[in-house]
């Protein structure tokens, strides 16, 4: 992809991101930063290209410890989300 | 329907790398991220958004593993799982007092990965794409991106690394100032962006190495001048920088999944950032620099203030008063996080309500050490969402509230930021539980004024009651006081 199409989508994304926030209520501010942080780790995509690819091995182990850490990062962040979010209940209607 | 989408990926990949498919995985992933953040507008909506957020994370890592040859994939699945098992395991364990230190650790493996893969991608170039055919070098926009996704991966690493220490309370959440600080750090980037600038001309490794090894130290310094109080503003920050990062780092390979989330968490914390800064009426940059507390603590109204009068009161006193309300506010604070009083608190909430009286709780947006601590920590106790309320949906209602019952805040109460230009807390809206026909202000003791170091003239009005105790205690002697 050319530069301009990736700056469009970044672009446009931030703006996205703006709007979906600011609509995210704030009794959900915390499991916000835990979910925004399990995605983040995304970059895990990075860390698998360098892990796969041959042609260098410092970057490959460079990559398998990327690997490990955004792992934790991925299934730590959503599996304590999920935990927060279960704890939000509404009030028992008698 | 994920199914067909990671088949035709696969189906692509046998092809050409760059097949439109691939591409549309990937935005496939973009977009469920999206919708993950969109489920966080209201908590029934909430856990379906999460699980969005696994289906996109499942997108991402499956197209990337299908679209290259893979020479590893043993040890790919082992890194996998032993981060996974780790990761899974902490989530299970953390109490959720401790969810904000848990972020902070989170955030710095966010920055440490960006900096291991920015590291990979340069010593390994061609396989990110990033060689020029021609010269056989890296292409210069590439070492822009590099540069630039390295730095902040490498600050948000160090900065959330302290950040952690200080929530944790491995270190002391006193600032730490430096002599000359604010040149030391505006040189420090300077120089970083400075040897970025020249790493479009010159790709060698020093630069590319001092960068990195620059931006770690930025990092740490930019955070230890800045004092527990500010934490959720500094978490946020760290939160928004790990997106910047990986945004970054997606612009190197040119993957929409990872620009587009980038965007997402960036804004999500540059927004909570802004909101958190709001509420104190402090500005952005005024956090950054640091120092808040410090100074505050040897100034300001706590000297002339130590002998007033107040009224201090029993948990018999304070279960008496409140039995006999039609309404009582609660208004949580950090104190109460450090002490565990949450479930004590919804204990003594029922036992209230069993007596006809009408219980809500109000909570100031940076009550507590990360934005929303103190709603997470209600809703653990059980406390259900719809009788917790935000500032500016409750702040009116004091007026009519029989008891304000303040357990572990102070600042965020302080009327002196309302009437005192001089105080350091000037401007920033509080809740107005001076309003109230009775305040009962649960404090540990009279010394130790909040974190700004400033006296709360709500302790010596006449309708105060201080209850001077460990605030998990007292709640549960006022729980023993109203069972009978």
């Amino acid at each position: 992809m050319d530069f301009i199409s990736i700056l469009s989508i970044f672009v446009l994304a931030c703006f996205v991101g703006y709007y979906v926030v600011w609509s995210v209520t704030p009794a959900l501010h915390t499991p916000l930063m835990a979910v925004t942080n399990a995605i983040s780790s995304v970059i895990i995509v990075g860390a698998l290209v360098a892990s796969a690819e041959a042609g260098s091995a410092a970057a490959k182990y460079l990559g398998l410890l990327a690997v490990v850490l955004a792992s934790v990062n991925i299934f730590g962040g959503f599996a304590v989300t999920e935990r927060m979010l279960a704890m939000y209940k509404k009030k028992e209607r008698k | 329907m994920l199914q067909t989408v990671i088949a035709m990926a696969a189906a692509g990949a046998e092809g050409v790398a760059a097949s439109p498919f691939v591409s549309l995985a990937y935005l496939v992933a973009g977009v469920l991220f999206i919708l993950a953040l969109r489920g966080l507008s209201s908590p029934a909506s909430s856990r379906r958004g999460n699980r969005m957020g696994m289906a996109g994370m499942a997108i991402a890592v499956a197209t990337t593993l299908y679209t290259h040859d893979v020479i590893s994939l043993p040890e790919i699945v082992g890194a996998i799982a032993i981060g996974g098992a780790i990761g899974f395991v902490i989530a299970r364990k953390i109490a959720m007092t401790a969810m904000p230190q848990l972020v902070a650790a989170f955030h710095s493996l966010v920055g440490l990965a960006a900096v291991l893969v920015g590291a990979a991608a340069f010593l390994n170039p061609g396989a990110f794409g990033i060689l020029d055919a021609l010269t056989g070098e890296i292409h210069a926009a590439s070492r822009i991106e590099l540069g630039l996704g390295v730095a902040i991966g490498a600050i948000t690493f160090s900065g959330s690394v302290i950040a952690f220490l200080k929530l944790n309370g491995n270190m002391s959440g006193k600032p730490i100032m430096l002599p000359a600080r604010h040149l030391i750090n505006l040189g420090t980037l300077a120089a970083i962006l400075g040897l970025i600038a020249y790493f479009v001309t010159d790709q060698s490794p020093w630069i590319f190495w001092t960068v990195t090894a620059l931006s770690f130290i930025i990092g740490f310094l930019l955070i230890i001048p800045i004092g527990g109080a500010d934490m959720p503003v500094v978490v946020s920050m760290l939160n928004s920088y790990s997106g910047w990062a990986a945004a970054a780092m997606g612009f190197t390979l040119g993957n929409t999944a990872m620009i587009i989330t980038g965007a997402l968490v960036g804004s999500s914390g540059a927004i909570l950032s802004y909101i958190m800064c709001r509420a104190m009426n402090r500005s952005f940059l005024s956090v950054i620099a640091g120092g808040f507390g410090a100074e505050a603590a040897s100034s300001g109204g706590g000297a002339d203030a130590i002998d007033r009068p107040y009224k201090r009161g029993s948990a018999e006193d304070a279960a008496f008063l409140m039995k006999q309300a039609d309404s009582v506010i609660i208004v949580p604070g950090y104190g109460m996080a450090v002490s565990q009083a949450q479930h004590a608190l919804r204990e003594m909430g029922d036992l209230l309500k069993q007596e006809g009286v009408k219980v809500k709780y109000a909570i100031h947006p940076v009550a507590g050490r990360m934005p929303g601590h103190m709603n997470v920590l209600l809703a653990e106790a059980a406390v259900p969402y719809d009788e917790v309320f935000e500032l500016e949906d409750i702040n009116g209602e004091f007026g009519q509230a029989d008891v304000a019952f303040v357990i572990g805040a102070n600042d965020v109460t302080n009327p002196a930021a309302k009437t005192d230009k001089t105080s350091p807390i000037y401007g920033m809206p509080i809740l107005d539980v001076a309003n109230a026909k009775s305040v009962l202000f649960v404090k540990r003791s009279m010394g130790g004024a909040g974190y700004a170091g400033v006296d709360n003239e709500v302790f010596y009005m006449d309708n105060t009651m201080m209850l001077l105790a460990d605030a998990k205690k007292m709640v549960e002697e006022i729980v023993k006081g109203l069972a009978h």
